[in-house]
């Protein structure tokens, strides 16, 4: 167990969006809510999941919506609670603790924000190990726990219970009730015992998150490498380096596609890369060729600072470094694949591992 | 004829233009109160062409002195921060994650009060009148006089701030109010700063404008006065006092504008090469391409509109130095120390000015000092100098596509070769003042910025009341009706929202009206 303090928080929303492979939201919100809500109700007790009881009730908390109104129509702070205490009523039992669903992204800091208004402990673990953009997305529907009883809350006071027949019709309905209540809603699902998070879940990603956030940070201050740090951290390999060339996004069924193009620099001279996202960068492709595919990490990093960028802020003439991250082990079963693999957003690709294509030896030709 | 004035960190600029002919031009330092450089300059320009105060027809200033107000946390009115949007944004109230000085020096005095829209247009609660004028007369009881209002995407929907306006300033007269529809975006934190830091530079404001005022009738100059903008349009004086927050960026803006009008060019990329740092900046129809992420004026998060540039360590002062042969250029400089620490001035430190005297790019202080200086070093020296600015600009480009690049600044000596990218390399006269000149032949503008709800009317119906509005703003900012243009038209449909929503953004230009 350790304390989480503001500080923690500034790191931590740096490497929420190295995890968050190009999406998951603005992390400054979250961040500030975080550090509001710690300086309010105190530091946050952070547990690592070995510290639960096996019967403790756990239950994940995050926000819910869209990114644009998220930075307009802040939260009242009371639907925070509102979410948890419907749930917990309708439960008839105390939650003990809570933790974070997606890592990569904006719902890293927010299970802060209620661990510290509820006085309740968070766990170090999530759904993810990185950010992925629909709400059955998780390992936990591959251990068959179900998303609902699921509670969302606005902040006019309004709180919504659903219970669905399986988690692709939670992502239905949930979506449907938060753009009712105005695109942006706090909710509370996927609740656990602590067996279950010790089982489903994966473990330290929230320690993980802070620990890249420090590392890029000290890396410039000592005038080192920080994207070598990133990769050691996340056992990630360089698959690309180079500038961007161009980018397109279109809006389709209220995602945000895209692919952003980049030429080769140095060693890639003469290679171009292309990453496909949806929101999260889906696949990377190197000349005709699919070279790093979901479920692993794809992500964009500043060549110079090692800083992440998301989807939305690639431009035209930026140096960047293209790494990719193996995901969790529980991404990569038949089951697993066929929730969050290439086939599921449309590639027709078995899916290769990143370290058996950049493990060992040299890159692919 | 026309002066232009540009206030900088370091000189004030002045320069007397007759329709496109810079007739004279003097640079003087600026000075603690701002004003007695102005003054200083306007002199000199006058002394230097003889020309009588009575033929000057307009005069326009860039300034610093709100940005530095802000910076130094100087010269600020106390304000009183209104945010409606309850039940909603209690989590984070105004100016939550301000600096402490910053906060302090303005009072600290933030209300939340029911209304607010929702992205679609629906009211989040009605506005309460009852509530309002009580927070009225606890402002007015507090002896604050100026308000800034804030109110969930009012850039959607303005008329809550508007309402609430109404109701504050019939409590409280004398009232100052600034709505944040008209100064920001969506991003309610950002928005509700810039509409707080506008807010408390009022009385500055009308202190200022009275002050350059009387600078011009203390020389006899009965002409009319303009102050510079963000985006390098020009306000009036009435304008000015109620948007001070617009002139924030007006140096940068300046110099580019200025680069391309003595250039000629209206697409180009424009690299300002001063003493410490250059800065790169994209010039569209004439104008520097807007910033599209929030800027942070004095540590506190903003999102109104600025000039994007790039600013990065190289300058005519930069060090030069070889570490374990690998060859270092800045970002650390002599700066303003040039004169007496460059090589070619008598000093022991080894500068890009010297390498460019020794490379045979410049003709300044003493060659013979830099002759011993080893040809590969100078060769690799000039090439690094080269790609720095190469990268830069290539950063700033939106494609691959060569454009003509301008160079500016008192560092252009640095760069010898045509650089990459580049379709032609453009060194104007009279590049020192490229700033005070971009003041000088600024126009007029209004901008709107505002999200439409498609399912209330077709795209077209949209594009035209935008067109509208952003004309009427030009026109209201003292633009002839007859000159006035539309600039820029931007359009992004907004994700994730379902009720067909848009974002559209106008800019329009014109002269000033004469008379």
């Amino acid at each position: 167990m350790r304390l989480i303090h503001p500080e923690n928080l500034e790191y931590l929303a740096v490497g929420a969006a190295v995890l968050g492979t190009g999406g998951g939201g603005d992390p400054y919100i979250g961040k500030l809510m975080a550090i509001q809500a710690i300086r309010q109700y105190g530091p946050v007790k952070l547990i690592g999941v070995d510290e639960l009881d096996d019967d403790a009730l756990v239950v994940p908390s995050a926000m819910m919506g869209a990114p644009t109104v998220m930075v307009e129509k802040l939260p009242s702070g009371e639907e925070i609670i509102q979410a948890f205490e419907s749930l917990q009523d309708y439960l008839g039992r105390k939650i003990d603790a809570t933790v974070s669903i997606e890592a990569g992204g904006l719902n890293s800091t927010t299970p802060f924000s209620v661990a510290a208004r509820m006085g309740i402990p968070l766990v170090d673990a999530d759904g993810m190990g990185r950010a992925f953009p629909e709400i059955q997305m998780v390992t936990c529907t591959l251990h068959g726990i179900s998303a609902t009883p699921m509670s969302l809350a606005d902040e006019k006071g309004n709180a919504a219970l659903i219970n669905t027949i399986n988690n692709r019709w939670t992502e239905r309905l949930a979506r449907s009730i938060t753009v009712d209540m105005g695109a942006t809603a706090m909710i509370a699902l996927y609740t656990m015992s602590g067996k279950q998070v010790k089982e489903a879940m994966v473990p330290g990603t929230l320690s993980l998150a802070e620990t890249i956030g420090r590392a890029i940070s000290e890396a410039r201050a000592k005038h080192h490498d920080p994207i070598a740090a990133v990769r050691k951290l996340t056992n990630g390999f360089e698959v690309f380096r180079g500038k961007i060339a161009d980018v397109q996004r279109r809006t389709v069924a209220g995602f945000a596609r895209g692919e952003a193009a980049f030429q080769g620099t140095g060693e890639y001279e003469g290679s171009r890369m292309t990453l496909q996202f949806q929101n999260e960068h889906l696949v990377a492709i190197q000349d005709g060729k699919i070279v790093v595919s979901v479920p692993d990490l794809i992500t964009v990093l500043d060549a110079e600072t090692g800083e992440p960028i998301t989807t939305e802020g690639l431009r035209y003439g930026f140096r960047v470094v293209v790494i990719g991250m193996p995901c969790t082990p529980k991404w990569r079963t038949p089951e697993a694949l066929a929730l969050v693999g290439p086939r599921y957003f449309g590639y027709d690709i078995d899916y290769v591992p990143v370290e058996e294509r950049y493990g060992q030896a040299s890159r692919p030709q | 004829m026309r002066i232009g004035i540009d206030v900088g960190g370091t000189n004030t600029d002045a320069v007397l233009m007759d329709g496109t002919n810079v007739l004279a031009w003097h640079k003087t330092p600026t000075t603690p109160d701002v004003t007695s450089g102005i003054t200083a300059a306007l002199q000199a320009v006058l002394a230097e062409t003889g020309v009588s105060p009575d033929s000057i027809a307009t005069v326009m200033i860039g300034t610093t002195h709100f940005t530095n107000a802000i910076v130094e946390r100087r010269r600020l009115t106390p304000v009183a921060a209104v945010r409606l949007g309850l039940p909603a944004t209690k989590v984070l109230p105004p100016m939550v994650d301000w600096p402490d000085d910053l906060r302090q020096a303005i009072g600290n005095h933030a209300y939340l009060a029911h209304g607010g829209h929702e992205f679609d247009g629906r009211e989040i609660s009605a506005l309460d009148e009852q509530e309002l004028r009580g927070i009225a007369v606890d402002i007015r009881g507090k002896g604050i006089r100026s308000v800034a209002i804030s109110s969930v995407f009012s850039p959607v929907n303005p008329h809550i701030e508007e309402r609430a306006a109404e109701v504050l300033r019939s409590e409280i007269s004398d009232l100052s109010a600034t709505l944040s529809h008209e100064i920001g975006r969506i991003g309610l934190l950002e928005r509700e700063n810039a509409a707080i830091m506008n807010a408390c530079l009022r009385d500055l404001a009308v202190n200022i404008v009275a002050s350059f005022e009387k600078s011009l009738t203390d020389l006899s100059i009965r002409a009319p006065f303009y102050l510079s903008q963000n985006d390098g349009t020009l306000m009036n004086a009435e304008f000015a006092e109620k948007y001070p927050v617009l002139t924030f960026a007006s140096g940068p803006t300046n110099s580019m504008r200025g680069a391309a009008f003595l250039s000629g060019v209206k697409e180009a990329m424009v690299v300002d090469i001063g003493g410490t740092t250059s800065d790169v900046g994209m010039l569209i129809h004439g104008f520097p391409r807007e910033a599209s992420v929030a800027v942070e004026v004095g540590g506190v998060r903003t999102n109104f509109r600025m000039p994007d540039v790039y600013s990065f360590g190289l300058g005519g002062g930069s060090l030069v130095r070889s570490d374990n042969g690998h060859l270092r250029i800045g970002p650390d400089s002599v700066g303003y120390e040039l004169t007496t620490k460059a090589l070619v001035f008598g000093g022991g430190t080894l500068t890009t000015t010297d390498v460019a005297v020794a490379g045979g790019l410049a003709e300044i202080g003493n060659a013979a000092a830099v002759r011993s200086l080893d040809h590969q070093l100078v060769r690799n020296a000039m090439a690094l100098i080269q790609e720095k600015v190469e990268v830069a600009i290539d950063r700033m480009k939106t494609s691959a596509e060569p454009s003509p690049v301008i160079i500016v600044g008192g560092g252009s000596i640095l760069i010898s070769q045509p650089v990459r990218g580049a379709s032609e390399m453009i060194k104007p006269p009279h590049f020192a003042v490229a700033n005070a000149i971009g003041a000088a032949i600024a126009q007029v503008g209004g901008e709107t910025d505002r999200i439409f709800s498609l399912e209330k009317m077709s795209r077209e119906e949209a594009l035209a009341q935008a067109r509208e509005e952003a004309t009427q703003k030009a026109i209201s900012a003292g633009a002839d009706p007859a000159t006035i243009q539309i600039m820029d038209v931007e359009e992004v449909p907004l994700t994730y929202l379902p009720s067909n929503a848009t974002r559209i953004r106008i800019k329009a230009v014109g002269d000033l009206a004469m008379g």
